[in-house]
C-alpha cells in the first residue's frame, strides 16, 4: 500500500522556512496517497519558479520545463501516453503572466490534466517583483508605482469554460487535499487555483491576513454547477475570499475524441512502415 | 529525339490554376513520363496572379526550364505576363471570349474553353476541364489516360460529375486536334512500359517520411510553407495513429513535441522562419532535457514576414546557431522530394538515437514543388530508437537515472509510466537523477556529457553529392532545394563548352568539413550558388574548412533559381 513516505523528497528542499508551498506539497502527497496512486504513474510537470519546484520534492515522473510552458509539455505528454496522472505544477507568474494564453487554450481543449497555480500575489523565484495577481497598488522594484489592475484567474477560467476549477488556501491542508483529490479525479482540465503565502516577499497577502478572509462555499450551500453564480464568487476578493469547489462541469475530454488513441496509449503502438503502402498508393 | 516539353497555366488566385495544372501533371506521370512542377502564388486568395508550370520529360527533370511550349491562360495577364517565355514554335492557349483579347493566328490557339463546356458537358464550371483537354489534344497526348486522372480526380464529387469532366476534357481535345493539330509540331508522348511514379510535391514527402519514419506526434500553427504537413497527418493520422494538435501558438507547439517526445512518441514541429523564432526557447529545452524531438523548418524570404509565399535559404545560421546554450543537433538539408522523405525517418532515427533535436531544413521551392519520384521502398525503412530501454527491464530498473553520465554521452532511455523507473528530468541544469543542481562540477560533467554526442552523431552525416565532369574548371557548390537547378546548370554549361563539377550538401550538421575539404583540393574554382544575400554556405564552408570559395551566384529576390539563370550569370559573372 502506498503511504505518505513513498512520496517523501530525496533531496533537500529550498523554500523558505515558513513558505505556504510545505503546506501544498504535503496537501499533495496526501491526496495522491489517498486516490492510492503510486509514484510511477504519475507525472508532474512544472514550468519555472519556487512552486515549480515541488515535483523535485516528491517522487514520480518529473518534466520541469521552461517558466510559463508547463500546460504545453503537460498537453503533449498526456496525448502521447495518456494512462499517466498529469498534474501541472507552476506559480502565478508562470501560470497568469508568461503562460496566460496556454492556460486559455488548455481550457478550452479540455485535456486531461490537474493544474495547481500556487498563487502567492508575487514573484518569489525572481526576488519579489509583482505578478499579474497582485493587489492594485503593490509596490515592488520593477512597480514603484504600484501594481496595476491585477488579472482575475476564476473569472478568465469560467469564461472559457473550465470543466473544473477550484480555489484552495495553503493554510488548510485538509481542504486542499480534498480539492486536489477531486481536480484529479475529475475527467478532463481542473484548474485549482491555490492561495499561497510568501513569507519573504510578499508581507500583505500573509497566512493571517488570509485567514480573516477565507470561507468555504460548501458551508453556504453553494452550487458549484452555476455558472453565473460562480462568475459572482470569481469578483469577490477584498473582505471575504471564497475557497472551496468554484465550478464543474462535465465536457468531451480532448484525447477520448482522438481516433489515434482508441488503439491505446501512442507510445505503446508499434511502428510499423510497412502499413503506409496504401498512402503511397494515393501518390501514384 | 528525347522529350522535353513544358506547359504553363496561368490565372487569378481562384479561377483553379492549380487544378488545371495539377491534372496535366498526373496525366503526365500516368504516362510514365518524368515531371517536375512548381506553382507561383500570391499571398491573398481571390485575384492577383498565379502560375503553375509543369515539365515533363522521358529522362530524370529537377528543374523547370523557361522556355514553354503552352502557354494555357486563363485571363489576359496571363497572355502579357508570360507570352515572352514561349518557345518560337510555342502556342498560347486561351478563350477569346472569356480573355477579351483580340488576337489571331500565329502564336495564339482560341479555344471556345467556357462554350464547349456549356454546350457539351452543359456545366460551365467545367471550363478549366476543357482547357486541359485542350492543351492535351494539342500536345498530342493520350486521351485516355488523361480520361482516367479525371475519373480519379472526381471520383469523391460522384459518377455524373466524373464524367461530366471526361466529356468537357474531351471537348477540348477534338476541337484541338481539329483546328490546332498544325500550331504545334513538338508532341509528347506516353512512355512504353509499366514504369510509373509517384507524383508529390515537397511537403507530401515529409509529411508521409514522417508517418513512415513513426512519427505519432504533431503540433502546429499554421505558417506558409509549412502548413500542409500538419494538414496531411491531421488528415492521415486519423486512421494511421498520429496526432496532429492546432495549438495557440507555436511557443505551444515546441514544448508540446518536447513533452510529447519525454513521454516516448515519436513528435515533431512543422513551421517557418517566424514561427520557428517563438519555438527556439524550447529548442534548447529539448536539448537541455535530452529530447528527441524533429523539427522542419521550411524558409521563406524574410526577415519577419518577408515575402509568404516565395522561397529564399536565408536561415542557415539562425538554424545552425538557433536556441540559447550550446547543445548538440543535427541539420539535415533535403535537395529532392525523395531526399526529404528519407531525410526525415533518418531525422526521427538521429533525434531518438542522440535523444536531442534534429531540424529538416527546406524552403518554400521544395515544400510546394511537385516531382515524380520512384515508388518509396518502406521495405528498406530501418526504424532505430536507440538506447531505449525495454518494457521488461524498465519494470526491474530501481533508482533510474535519466541523465547517467556515459563515455559516448548517451544515456539509456527509459519512459514515464513505462516500468517503475522514475523519469526526472530538468530544464534547469541538472544532476544524473535529474534534479537541479548548482555545482559547477557536476554542471560541467552534465554540459560535457551533452556535448559528447555531437562526436558521434558526427559520423550519422553522409557526404555531399559530387558529380564529377572531365576538364571541369568550375565546381559549384549548393545545398538544400537549389540541387535540381544546379544540376541541369552543369547540363546546359557543358553543352555550352564549359564543364563544372557539382558539390551538393545535403546534409548540412554537424558539417561534413573533411569531405568538403577534400572535394575543394582538387585545383578547380569553386563557386557557391545559393538562395540568400549573405553567402551563408559560403561563409559556413570558410568558418568550418578554412577553405575560402572562389565566387559566389547569389540570388534573394523570392524566386526559385532556373538552370538557365544559373548558366548566364555563370558566363557574365563569373567567367
Ligand atoms: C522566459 C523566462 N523569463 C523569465 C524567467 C525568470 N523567472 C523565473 S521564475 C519567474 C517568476 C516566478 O514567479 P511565479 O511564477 O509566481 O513563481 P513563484 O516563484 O512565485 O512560485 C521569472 C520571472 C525565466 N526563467 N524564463
Ligand atoms: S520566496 Fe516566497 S514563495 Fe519562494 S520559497 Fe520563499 S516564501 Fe516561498
Ligand atoms: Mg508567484
Amino acid at each position: 500500500m502506498v503511504t505518505v513516505k513513498d512520496y517523501a523528497e530525496s533531496i533537500p528542499i529550498a523554500w523558505c522556512p515558513g513558505c505556504g508551498n510545505f503546506a501544498i506539497l504535503q496537501a499533495l502527497r496526501k491526496a495522491l496517497v489517498e486516490l492510492k496512486t503510486e509514484p510511477h504513474q504519475v507525472l508532474f510537470v512544472s514550468g519555472i519558479g519556487q512552486a515549480p519546484k515541488l515535483p523535485h520534492y516528491m517522487q514520480g515522473n518529473v518534466f520541469n520545463g521552461l517558466h510559463g510552458r508547463t500546460l504545453p509539455a503537460a498537453t503533449g505528454a498526456k496525448i502521447a501516453n495518456h494512462e499517466l496522472i498529469v498534474i501541472g505544477i507552476d506559480g502565478d507568474g508562470g501560470a497568469y503572466g508568461e503562460g496566460v494564453g496556454h492556460l486559455l487554450a488548455a481550457m478550452r481543449r479540455n485535456v486531461n490534466i490537474t493544474y495547481m497555480a500556487h498563487n502567492n500575489q508575487v514573484y518569489g523565484l525572481t526576488k519579489g517583483q509583482a505578478s499579474p495577481t497582485s493587489d492594485l497598488g503593490f509596490v515592488t522594484r520593477t512597480t514603484p508605482l504600484g501594481a496595476g489592475q491585477p488579472a482575475n484567474p476564476l473569472a478568465l477560467a469560467l469564461s472559457s469554460d473550465v470543466s473544473f476549477l477550484a480555489r484552495g488556501f495553503a493554510g488548510d491542508v485538509e481542504h486542499l487535499s480534498e480539492l486536489l483529490k477531486m481536480g484529479i479525479e475529475h475527467r478532463g482540465f481542473s484548474l485549482i487555483d491555490i492561495l499561497q503565502p510568501c513569507v519573504s516577499f510578499n508581507h500583505k497577502n500573509t497566512y493571517q491576513w488570509y485567514r480573516e478572509r477565507v470561507y468555504k462555499l460548501e458551508d453556504e450551500g453553494y452550487d458549484p454547477g452555476d455558472k453565473i453564480g460562480a462568475f459572482a464568487k470569481a469578483q469577490e476578493w477584498g473582505d471575504r475570499i471564497p475557497i472551496g469547489l468554484i465550478y464543474s462541469k462535465e465536457r468531451p475530454v480532448y484525447e477520448e475524441q482522438l481516433p489515434a488513441l482508441k488503439k491505446g496509449p501512442l507510445v505503446k503502438q508499434k511502428i510499423d512502415p510497412l502499413q503506409f503502402e496504401a498512402l503511397l498508393d494515393e501518390f501514384m | 529525339m528525347a522529350i522535353d516539353f513544358n506547359i504553363m497555366a496561368g490565372g487569378e488566385a481562384g479561377q483553379g490554376v492549380q487544378s488545371v495544372g495539377m491534372i496535366l501533371a498526373k496525366a503526365m506521370a500516368h504516362g510514365g513520363l518524368h515531371v517536375f512542377a512548381d506553382q507561383d502564388y500570391e499571398s491573398r486568395v481571390r485575384g492577383g496572379h498565379n502560375f503553375f508550370r509543369i515539365r515533363a520529360s522521358d529522362r530524370d527533370v529537377l528543374a523547370l526550364s523557361e522556355e514553354l511550349d503552352i502557354l494555357v491562360a486563363l485571363n489576359k495577364e496571363t497572355i502579357g505576363l508570360h507570352s515572352n517565355e514561349l518557345k518560337s514554335n510555342g502556342v498560347i492557349i486561351y478563350d477569346q471570349e472569356q480573355t477579351k483579347v483580340d488576337v489571331q493566328g500565329g502564336i495564339y490557339f482560341n479555344v471556345p474553353l467556357a462554350k464547349l463546356a456549356e454546350e457539351k458537358a452543359k456545366n460551365k464550371l467545367m471550363t478549366n476541364t476543357v482547357a486541359v483537354g485542350a492543351a492535351a489534344g494539342l500536345a498530342g497526348y493520350d486521351f485516355n489516360i488523361l480520361a482516367s486522372v479525371l475519373r480519379n480526380e472526381f471520383a469523391r464529387h460522384g459518377e455524373k460529375i466524373a464524367e461530366d469532366n471526361v466529356v468537357a476534357a474531351k471537348a477540348g481535345f477534338d476541337f484541338a486536334l481539329e483546328y490546332g493539330a498544325q500550331k504545334l509540331s513538338q508532341k509528347i508522348k506516353p512512355t512504353s512500359g509499366n514504369n510509373k511514379r509517384m507524383l508529390l510535391h515537397g511537403n507530401e514527402a515529409i509529411a508521409l517520411g514522417a508517418m513512415v519514419g513513426g512519427c505519432k506526434f504533431i503540433a502546429g500553427y499554421p505558417m506558409t510553407p509549412a502548413t500542409s504537413i500538419l494538414e496531411y497527418i491531421a488528415d492521415k493520422g486519423r486512421q494511421y495513429s498520429a496526432v496532429a494538435v492546432h495549438v495557440e501558438d507555436e511557443i505551444s507547439a515546441m514544448n508540446m513535441a518536447v513533452g510529447a517526445g519525454y513521454a516516448g512518441a515519436r513528435a515533431m514541429v512543422a513551421t517557418s522562419g517566424g514561427g520557428f523564432c517563438l519555438m527556439v526557447e524550447g529548442l534548447a529545452l529539448a536539448g537541455m532535457t535530452e529530447t528527441p524531438v524533429v523539427v522542419v523548418l521550411g524558409q521563406r524570404p524574410g526577415p519577419a514576414t518577408g515575402l509568404p509565399t516565395r522561397t529564399e535559404q536565408g536561415e542557415l545560421w539562425f538554424a545552425l546557431h538557433a536556441g540559447h546554450g550550446e547543445f548538440p543537433r543535427a541539420i539535415l538539408a533535403p535537395a529532392t522530394a525523395e531526399e526529404a522523405f528519407y531525410a526525415m525517418i533518418k531525422a526521427f532515427n538521429l533525434a531518438e538515437k542522440y535523444q536531442t533535436p534534429v531540424l529538416v531544413l527546406t524552403d518554400h521551392h521544395l515544400a510546394t514543388s511537385y516531382a515524380t519520384v520512384e515508388r518509396f521502398d518502406l521495405k528498406a525503412v530501418k526504424i532505430d530508437r536507440g538506447e531505449l530501454i525495454s518494457d521488461e527491464e524498465s519494470s526491474r530498473l530501481n533508482d533510474y537515472k535519466r541523465h547517467l553520465v556515459t563515455e559516448s554521452g548517451i544515456s539509456p532511455r527509459a519512459l514515464p509510466g513505462q516500468g517503475k523507473a522514475l523519469v526526472v528530468t530538468d530544464s534547469d541544469e541538472h544532476d544524473e537523477a535529474g534534479h537541479m543542481i548548482e555545482d559547477g562540477e557536476t554542471r560541467n560533467q552534465q554540459n560535457l556529457k551533452r556535448l559528447r554526442k555531437q562526436d558521434s552523431l558526427k559520423a550519422e552525416i553522409g557526404s555531399p553529392k559530387l558529380h564529377k565532369t572531365r576538364n571541369a574548371e568550375f565546381t559549384l557548390i549548393g545545398w538544400g532545394s537549389t540541387y535540381g537547378a544546379i544540376r541541369e546548370a552543369a547540363d546546359l554549361l557543358k553543352k555550352d563548352g564549359m564543364p563544372v563539377n557539382v558539390l551538393h550538401i545535403s546534409e548540412i550538421w554537424p558539417f561534413p568539413a573533411e569531405a568538403i575539404s577534400s572535394a575543394l583540393s582538387k585545383g578547380t574554382k569553386s563557386i557557391v550558388i545559393e538562395s540568400n544575400a549573405t553567402a551563408q554556405m559560403a561563409n559556413l564552408i570558410r568558418r568550418e574548412t578554412g577553405y575560402k570559395v572562389n565566387g559566389t551566384i547569389l540570388k534573394y529576390d523570392g524566386r526559385p533559381f532556373s538552370p538557365q539563370e544559373i548558366v548566364d550569370r555563370m558566363k557574365k559573372e563569373v567567367t
